[in-house]
């Protein structure tokens, strides 16, 4: 079946874009990220102007972190506090996100732009995750377990002004290292189109020592508010979300996110942390070859205002 | 006395003009809706005659489609540290975001570079680069990777031969728009010719717009871009609440 999307411009197969949202969903609900990562440079493949891609990307990820974020409240999974913190940083980062893409459009880079950040994030992301994942899976063979971990490793992050208590995540440390992490976070989601969930989390764990359990739904909680900005923002500002695409996404994602669930719950955290690392790394190295080969046409033409 | 001015005017138009086009099209507008995917427009009509057809050379049709011009810009993607980045640029000033010619045979043939020059038949006539040499060197291959990249993406088209004609008096076209079709007013233009020179034109108007739901989804995004942003929130917290709960319930 096929469908004109009003603000694409594009008339796409609905079920491929019902299915492309399945299997994202799908891996999301099985790695338990947001997925924005994966949904929008799929959706460059199949067409979908890079501007229109990102918004749209935005727009569904709220989605599936609403879906979420219900279930870490259920859990009691969310710091409020941190929430709100972090959500501080991130709409001031996602307004200089939504800015800087602005002008790279104009400038007619946008699309390197964003292909640059996808590569160098994810593959950052993916490498320090395989390495990570690869490391504990060994140690877990060897036999005398896992090295005992300290809770609280002081550092210069607590000798920092503006101190706060954060009392779910169980921290008495300054506001000014979660501002800072919720605004990188907040630009990459303007300029990705990804929640940003892929920097969150380990930033949360390694750089404040949040405790596990209030990491998942507390990202989730910002990543909503993040990505809601972002969404009206690129609405207002480019005019790029494209309402009928995004609602497409969303139903085939919370589906394959459901199911996904079920499948990620059977495999152990090692295996899920390696898959994933890998499944990120092939996305950056997918983009990176567009990059380095020459492409077929040189030549691209774009409509400008008058 | 302007009534019988404008009548005597009717009567001498035939008289200047041995041939008129007679046209029709097969409809006048399109209707962009949520299952749109092309569309396929026939263009037909007869050529008028008070004498028996002048002598010379075999009467030629041309049927031209011309979607809304916007200014564009043409980037050359050119290796800079070792990744491919967009580097030179130049701007068109005025570029048809759809042009199709369809004609009774080949263009060379049944067409003078005069009156291709007069009336902007060819797509290339119809282009508007002025002052472009300046912007970059090789100037003229950008306009060149213009006309390439909008042909490849099905967006500029030549059909040769494929109007018909038929006693030198019908003729007939189908001209297919393709699915990417950009909203606006789509001028189809008819020449009549012979000896490779224009004897008669006529102009008409499809008018492409988007319906429905399509056009309802547009115009908030434009009109009321703060209100459509917050709405497809709403859309996705309801979708995203509504599938976990619905999930749940299926669980129980």
């Amino acid at each position: 079946m096929q469908l004109y999307l009003p603000i694409a411009e594009v008339s796409v197969n609905a079920f491929l874009i019902l299915g492309l949202g399945g299997i994202v969903g799908f891996l999301s609900g099985m790695f338990g990220v947001g997925g924005g990562f994966l949904i929008t440079p799929l959706l460059f493949f199949i067409g979908v102007p890079p501007a229109v891609a990102v918004a749209t990307g935005a727009n569904q990820v709220v989605a599936s972190s609403i879906s979420g974020v219900l279930a870490q409240l259920r859990r009691k999974g969310v710091d409020f506090a941190m929430g709100g913190v972090l959500l501080g940083g991130g709409v001031v980062g996602s307004a200089l996100g939504v800015w800087v893409f602005g002008i790279m459009t104009r400038l007619g880079q946008i699309d390197l732009f964003v292909q640059l950040s996808y590569v160098i994030f994810l593959g950052l992301i993916g490498a320090m995750m395989f390495q990570e994942s690869l490391r504990s899976l060994l140690r877990a063979r060897k036999p005398g377990g896992a090295p005992i971990r300290r809770a609280h490793v002081h550092s210069w992050v607590h000798g920092l002004p503006f101190k706060m208590k954060f009392r779910a995540s169980g921290l008495y440390i300054s506001v000014i290292p979660p501002a800072l992490i919720g605004a990188a976070v907040g630009f990459l989601s303007a300029i990705m189109g990804v929640g940003g969930g892929f920097i969150l989390v380990p930033a949360m764990i390694y750089l404040l020592g949040m405790p596990t359990k209030v990491v998942i739904g507390t990202s989730l909680f910002q990543i909503i508010f993040v990505t809601s900005f972002t969404t009206v923002a690129h609405a207002v500002n480019s005019q790029t979300v494209d309402m009928m695409l995004a609602l497409l996404l969303i139903l085939g994602g919370v589906v394959g996110a459901q199911l996904g669930t079920r499948v990620g719950v059977r495999l152990k955290a090692e295996q899920l942390r390696i898959l994933l690392s890998l499944l990120v790394l092939t996305v950056s190295i997918r983009i990176a070859v567009d990059l380095l080969v020459r492409p077929s046409e040189l030549y691209s033409v774009a409509g400008v205002l008058p | 006395m302007i009534r019988a001015l404008a009548l005597l005017m009717l009567l001498a138009l035939p008289a200047t003009a041995q041939e008129v086009i007679v046209a029709g099209m097969s409809q006048n507008r399109v209707s962009i809706t949520a299952d749109f995917d092309g569309s396929e427009i026939l263009i037909y009509g007869a050529v008028k005659r008070d004498a028996p057809a002048p002598e010379g050379g075999p009467l030629e049709v041309i049927v031209t489609v011309e979607g809304p011009s916007t200014p564009v810009a043409v980037r050359r993607k050119d290796r800079v540290a070792g990744i491919w980045v967009n580097n030179a640029s130049v701007r068109v000033d005025s570029a048809p975001s759809f042009y199709a010619v369809a004609t009774t045979g080949p263009l060379d043939h049944i067409l003078s570079d005069i009156d291709n020059l007069r009336y902007g038949i060819t797509v290339e006539r119809v282009i508007r680069a002025i002052g472009i040499a300046e912007e970059a060197d090789q100037a003229g291959e950008f306009v060149l990777a213009l006309l390439r990249v909008r042909t490849n993406e099905g967006r500029y088209r030549v059909l040769e031969g494929k109007v018909e004609l038929t006693e030198e008096t019908l003729f007939r076209s189908d001209v297919v728009l393709p699915a990417n079709l950009t909203e606006g007013e789509y001028k189809v233009r008819l020449f009549l010719l012979r000896d490779k020179r224009v004897i008669a034109s006529q102009e008409r108007v499809i008018g492409v717009r988007k319906e429905g739901l399509e056009r309802f989804v547009f115009n908030l995004s434009r009109e009321q871009p703060l209100v459509y942003g917050l709405l497809s929130l709403v859309l996705a917290a309801l979708a995203g609440w509504g599938a976990s709960a619905a999930f749940r319930l299926i669980r129980v």
